[in-house]
């Protein structure tokens, strides 16, 4: 079997990840690190960490069965992992309370955070307000524009949004911003990364804070079936909530993973966020890991009606857990987004957020195909409260 | 393959009680046929060597000045194989050492094996690589070993003693010690710890010790030159450049002239 755990240099998975960052940010990785394996090891952490995830994130999320979804479509039983039901709306505020009490611990009281859809960034915020800490987001200008209602509940939670106007005014330009400002000021902030993405030990990290989504799934479907899931599946944009998901059951050779990437326009058209689609390979913020990118080695600009996938790379671990084979990477166009977004909101009465929808509908495809002895589990990483305006006005009227 | 080219320019310089001045150019800005004019007049004005950006689509490293420098330079359509060729059509007429500042992913791109290659047989003297540190550069390294062209390590202020051991111990050409904490770009103040910083690089480091990021003024030229074996300008000269106002180049090298008593 292959090697599940390569990870012979710490930071490694595979030829994935590293450091490639500035010289003045390696000692904060080094301290993040020797701080993070401190807290790890000590049980009062984990302690304090569960304690705000019971009591203010509200976690356990329930494992939903699907019931009419199932029967609609015939196939696989589908069960939903609520991460919409978490406190701000998304499973992000997993890793933001992990992240921020990491930070406590380490004595720094300034936080710096990129965002894209606006989801880490609020979730950074919550925490920064929660621990009365100093909080500074950066936010592509388009991002802005997508999302303008985020920024009003950031500047609500006490955060300060800066617009990050360089580049493609996306994601990728916002945590360019963010690396600029934590080298700058790197002696008494601390960097919350808000996906599975960045130099080493942040994969690692935010995969760690993560990962409860997993290991609480499995669980409840043990409860429940008393059986694994035949399939899962969950979107991926960096890649927090589906390895987060994925992880505690990477060993269960029997539970086929499925990471749904953003196929934008379609693949076909070069408008997409789909990195594992595009077969390159190469390092940016930090890591070495599949990227858009053109022949010179410049980045492209990633494309998708969902801000929080809008990014042009996957994450190390995932570009690893591509090549040995262990998850397939597929993609879903905005078109057919917004298809698992009606369909969700009509069956279920969830608006499920349009990340989340890349998800959904690649698992509706997926469960046509399986019989109901089979068990199918959809990673439901956000609500969609946050999206309506432009699913209305992606559908003009239509429903 | 021992590093000679840039190390011995520097050197010389130093030998003749002078500081090394090494500006910053971004290729491609304001067209890449304006390369081979730019780094003549440098050469002719006194510089040691000189540095030549390479655009890139996501330089974190590098604060407003040269961010634009970039944009202005990738919107002309610049990449690296386009620089390389340039380079090569004009190269036995810059006497100059030439040193390619980069990022990693359009070398990654290009392949460091004909990278390594193609710099060789262009006469590059070295390489800076701002997003490779140590931990990162070993495959790099091989690749030059057998060429003339360094490595060369940036050592920033928050680097343990440890790690600056380390970095020095693979230096090549010399070591690029970072003035402020904190990204390319024009300041007024810098930290105080800074002297003591370069009393000890300079003690630890057989190959001289350059100073950069933030120096932008004929005063701070001196000063901070006086710490260090030389200085690099960067976001000042890129912007003398765009404004084109060469009297401020002219200024900045005239202060790096300077005789030192050392
Ligand atoms: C609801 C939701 N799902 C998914 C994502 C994608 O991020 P990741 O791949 O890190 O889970 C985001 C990012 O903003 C999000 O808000």
């Amino acid at each position: 079997m292959v090697n599940l755990r390569d990870e012979s240099r710490a930071g490694r998975y595979g030829r994935f990840g590293g450091q490639y960052v500035p010289e003045t940010l390696m000692k904060a990785l080094n301290e993040l690190e020797l701080a993070y394996n401190n807290a790890i090891n000590d049980p009062t952490f984990k302690e304090e960490v569960d304690y705000y995830l019971k009591d203010y994130v509200g976690r356990e999320t329930p494992l939903y069965y699907a019931e009419r979804l199932t029967k609609e479509l015939g196939g696989a039983k589908i069960y939903l992992k609520r991460e919409d039901l978490n406190h701000t709306g998304a499973h992000k505020i997993n890793n933001t309370i992990g992240q921020a009490v990491l930070a406590k611990r380490m004595g720094k009281k300034k936080i710096v955070a990129e965002t894209g859809a606006g989801q880490h960034g609020v979730a950074t915020a919550t925490v920064c307000a929660l621990f009365d800490m100093e909080c500074v987001v950066f936010m592509g200008k388009e991002d802005i524009r997508r999302q303008e209602l985020n920024i009003f509940r950031m500047e609500l939670l006490g955060a300060k949004v800066v617009s990050v106007d360089q580049g493609s005014g996306t994601l990728k330009d916002a945590v360019n911003e963010a690396l600029r400002y934590w080298v700058s000021n790197v002696e008494d902030t601390h960097y919350i990364l808000g996906s599975a993405l960045g130099p080493h030990p942040f994969p690692q990290i935010v995969r760690d804070f993560q990962r409860v989504i997993g290991v609480e799934t499995r669980q409840q479907i043990l409860e429940r079936e008393g059986k694994l899931p035949d399939a899962v599946v969950a979107c991926v944009g960096g890649g927090s909530n589906a390895i987060g998901m994925f992880h505690p059951f990477l060993e269960d050779e029997a539970v086929a993973l499925f990471g749904v990437e953003a196929g934008g326009s379609g693949i076909t058209t070069g408008l997409h966020a789909a990195a594992v689609a595009s077969a390159k390979e190469g390092v940016l913020h930090g890591a070495f890991m599949y990227i858009l990118q053109d022949d010179d080695g410049y980045i492209q600009e990633a494309h998708s009606i969902s801000a929080g996938l809008d990014y042009p790379a996957i994450g190390p671990e995932h570009s690893y857990l591509h090549d040995i084979g262990r998850v397939k990477y597929t993609s879903v166009t905005d078109l057919e987004a917004l298809e698992g977004v009606k369909l969700l909101s009509k069956k279920e009465g969830i608006i499920p957020a349009l990340e989340s929808a890349h998800a959904i509908h690649y698992a509706v495809r997926l469960a046509k195909e399986m019989s109901p002895e089979q068990i199918l589990v959809i990673c439901l990483s956000g609500r969609g409260d946050k999206d309506v305006q432009t699913v209305r006005d992606a559908l003009g009227g239509e429903q | 393959m021992a590093k000679k080219r840039l190390l011995e320019a520097i050197n010389k310089i130093n030998f003749d009680g002078e500081k090394a001045f090494i500006p910053y150019i971004m290729a491609g800005d304001g067209g890449l046929n304006s390369l081979k004019t730019k780094l003549l007049y440098l050469q002719d004005l006194g510089a040691t060597a000189i540095e030549v950006g390479i655009p890139f689509s996501d330089p974190v490293a590098d604060g407003p000045t040269i961010q634009s420098a970039g944009e202005r330079s990738l919107a002309n359509g610049t990449t690296l194989r386009l620089i390389m060729k340039e380079i090569e059509s004009f190269y036995e007429v810059v006497k100059v050492p030439l040193v390619l500042m980069t990022y990693y992913n359009p070398i990654l791109s290009y392949g460091l094996k004909k990278f390594a290659v193609d710099c060789e047989r262009i006469g590059i003297s070295g390489l800076i690589v701002p997003d490779l540190p140590i931990e990162e550069s070993d495959t790099l390294r091989m690749e030059l070993a057998s060429t003339d062209v360094a490595l060369v390590p940036l050592v920033s202020l928050t680097s343990p003693a440890e790690r600056i051991a380390k970095i020095i111990a693979s230096g090549e050409g010399f070591i690029y010690a970072v003035t402020v904490n904190g990204i390319t770009g024009v300041r007024d103040g810098f930290d105080e710890q800074l002297k003591q910083h370069f009393v000890s690089l300079k003690e630890k480091s057989p190959i001289p010790v350059l100073a950069g990021f933030g120096i932008s003024t004929p005063e701070q030229v001196v000063n901070i030159g006086a710490l260090a074996d030389g200085v690099i300008v960067g976001s000042a000269i890129v912007d003398a450049f765009h404004q084109n106002d060469l009297s401020k180049i002219q200024a900045l090298i005239q202060a790096s002239k300077k005789k030192v008593l050392n």
